[in-house]
């Protein structure tokens, strides 16, 4: 299949066809370890290099530049088999904004590897929202691992979301760390469905070291067969001022067994940090609810996982 | 008069405290009925019973809608012969919009039935239709939108427990204004309440105590006891021993 079919082929799985008729949106996609397709605006600069068994992608978002649009990235591998690399670098330099989209497809999976090796730094007052939507089949013959660091400069905003509630997610290993200095303001919310005998592991850390540093953490699973959640969250907040909360809920049927473990620290006397989290079987008064509209219980559930993980 | 609902000889109890007695009521299809009492008396406890909550299906005796014994049914088979059930404090979902929430609600009903039923509970839908039916409504907005998932499915008997609670005036009005409507169309309503002001509502009334119906009647004739007598009353689900008989 040649690059032009391969990004349309992305594009439909991952239902961004229209992307192409908009020269106003940037894109970038990357199958397996080639890129197959890119359209870039003024302010944002993209350098990679291809490797065999990796890629690496440095964006930058350069000083002062306003990304209006969403940049779309499409990572994925239509074969069965295989490991996509990436090593991924993302500079939002000072007083920049910019949105990216990822969108990553493995519609055909049934032994395969994502390793997302990134480096997230959001400059100076920049502005930066990073969201990752997986669609997988239903094989769950995945591997995914998205690892990245996160430096937030002080005064810098961001927002990152990890979806997959299409397809299997297999195995799913999210490592996330994020250091923030002063007034800076992180959230990162996860969002995933597990099926049949998926494995998930979270582990999200956002160290508050700036005076009046923010940071959130949520995730939200939906459990279901034989699934294993593990869900780890910590906070450490180390400058006065610093404020934190940690949300969790996750959401089990079946055999699922999920664990959520929130850690909280703090050093300073006038940092605040807070959490809860919420496990189990769905809410009876909601599910009751549904019931008395008519639902029978499977799409009652069904919904109530649906808007959770919306 | 023709019956909806009839309830035969029922009792419940919980945690081996008997909360519902011998219960024998029988519910007239379009009209609105209240049941009155204090709290604790057992009004809830009958209504969640009638739509066969978690918890409340160990009963004896028998409740029949439409004719048909529905002891055995469970809360979604009910819903489909066309009873529901509004909640006092209505339930939150994190994430699912109103819109949708109301859809579960609309069998082979179109949207723009659902508008409508927003708009006549008194929520816009360009403002309303996508926001989600969690913490972020305000207590009587989430009342609001409960009342138009039960106007969506548009059933035959509703059974709405403490309607006024938690609400403004100008929403209770709202609701007020929907049972007149309901009541037009011949759908059948049961207020489970201990507020006079909903009390108004209703053509008709069972006073609730004790687990026990001591009385019914027109609920004009029920009004003035509920209020002298039964508000007052600071016995706790002891019958009044002077009775309660309203001729």
């Amino acid at each position: 299949m040649n690059n032009i079919n391969l990004a349309k082929e992305l594009a439909q799985i991952t239902e961004t066809d229209d992307i192409f008729k908009q020269p106003d949106i940037a894109h970038i996609f990357i199958h397996h370890h080639k890129v197959i397709q890119s359209h870039l605006l003024p302010g944002l600069k993209v350098d990679v290099k291809e490797f065999e068994d990796h890629i690496e992608v440095n964006t930058t978002v350069e000083k002062n530049s306003k990304i209006e649009k969403p940049v779309h990235m499409c990572f994925g591998m239509i074969p069965e088999t295989g490991i996509q690399k990436m090593v991924i670098k993302n500079e939002i330099q000072e007083n920049a904004s910019a949105s990216f989209l990822s969108h990553c497809a493995f519609p055909n999976a049934v032994d395969i590897q994502h390793i997302m090796d990134g480096t997230i730094t959001v400059g100076k007052n920049a502005r930066f929202s990073y969201l990752e939507r997986h669609v997988h089949g239903l094989h769950g013959g995945l591997k995914i691992y998205p690892h990245s660091k996160i430096q937030l400069s002080e005064g810098a905003h961001f927002y990152s979301e990890f979806e997959l509630i299409k397809g299997r997610a297999g195995f799913i290993d999210i490592d996330y760390e994020a250091f923030c200095e002063k007034n800076s303001v992180l959230e990162m919310v996860s969002r995933i469905s597990g099926k049949e005998d998926d494995k998930i592991m979270i582990r999200e850390t956002a160290h508050l070291m700036g005076e009046k540093a923010r940071g959130f953490l949520s995730s939200r699973v939906a459990a279901t067969g034989r699934t294993k959640a593990e869900v780890y969250n910590k906070l450490i907040a180390s400058a006065a001022y610093a404020r934190g909360h940690i949300d969790c809920t996750e959401i089990i049927k079946d055999n699922a067994v999920v664990s959520a473990i929130p850690i909280v620290e703090v050093n300073h006397p006038k940092a605040h940090i807070t959490h809860e989290a919420a496990l189990g079987s769905v809410d009876s008064k909601q599910l009751q609810t549904l019931m008395a509209r008519g639902l029978n219980e499977e799409e009652a559930t069904d919904l109530i996982i649906k808007g959770l993980l919306s | 008069m023709k019956n909806i609902l009839e309830i035969k000889d029922l009792s419940l109890s919980l945690n081996g405290k008997k909360i519902l007695n011998h219960i024998n009521m029988e519910i007239w299809e379009g009209y609105v009925h209240a049941i009155v009492g204090p709290n604790g008396a057992g009004k809830s406890t009958l209504a969640s019973t009638i739509m066969g909550l978690e918890g409340y299906r160990h009963y004896t005796g028998s409740i029949y809608f439409k004719g048909e014994d529905i002891s055995k049914l469970s809360i979604d088979e009910r819903a489909r012969l066309g009873i529901t059930f509004g909640w006092q404090e209505p339930a939150r979902y994190e994430g699912l919009l109103i819109r949708d929430f109301l859809k579960a609600a609309a069998g082979n009903k179109n949207n723009d039935f659902i508008s409508e039923q927003l708009e006549r509970v008194g929520l816009d839908p360009e403002e309303y239709a996508d926001r989600a039916v969690d913490k972020t409504l305000s207590g009587g907005e989430r009342k609001k939108v409960e009342l138009a998932s039960i106007l969506v499915m548009d059933p035959a008997l509703v059974l709405l427990d403490e309607p006024d609670s938690g609400i403004d005036v100008g929403t209770l009005d709202k609701m007020f204004e929907v049972i007149k409507e309901q009541k037009k169309k011949k759908r059948t309503i049961v207020l489970i309440t201990h507020s006079l002001a909903v009390l108004k509502q209703a053509d008709h009334a069972f006073l609730f105590c004790n687990g026990e119906i001591l009385e019914k009647a027109v609920a004009k004739k029920m009004i003035p006891y509920f209020k002298d007598k039964c508000i007052p009353c600071k016995h706790k689900n002891i019958p009044d021993k002077e009775g309660v008989r309203l001729e």
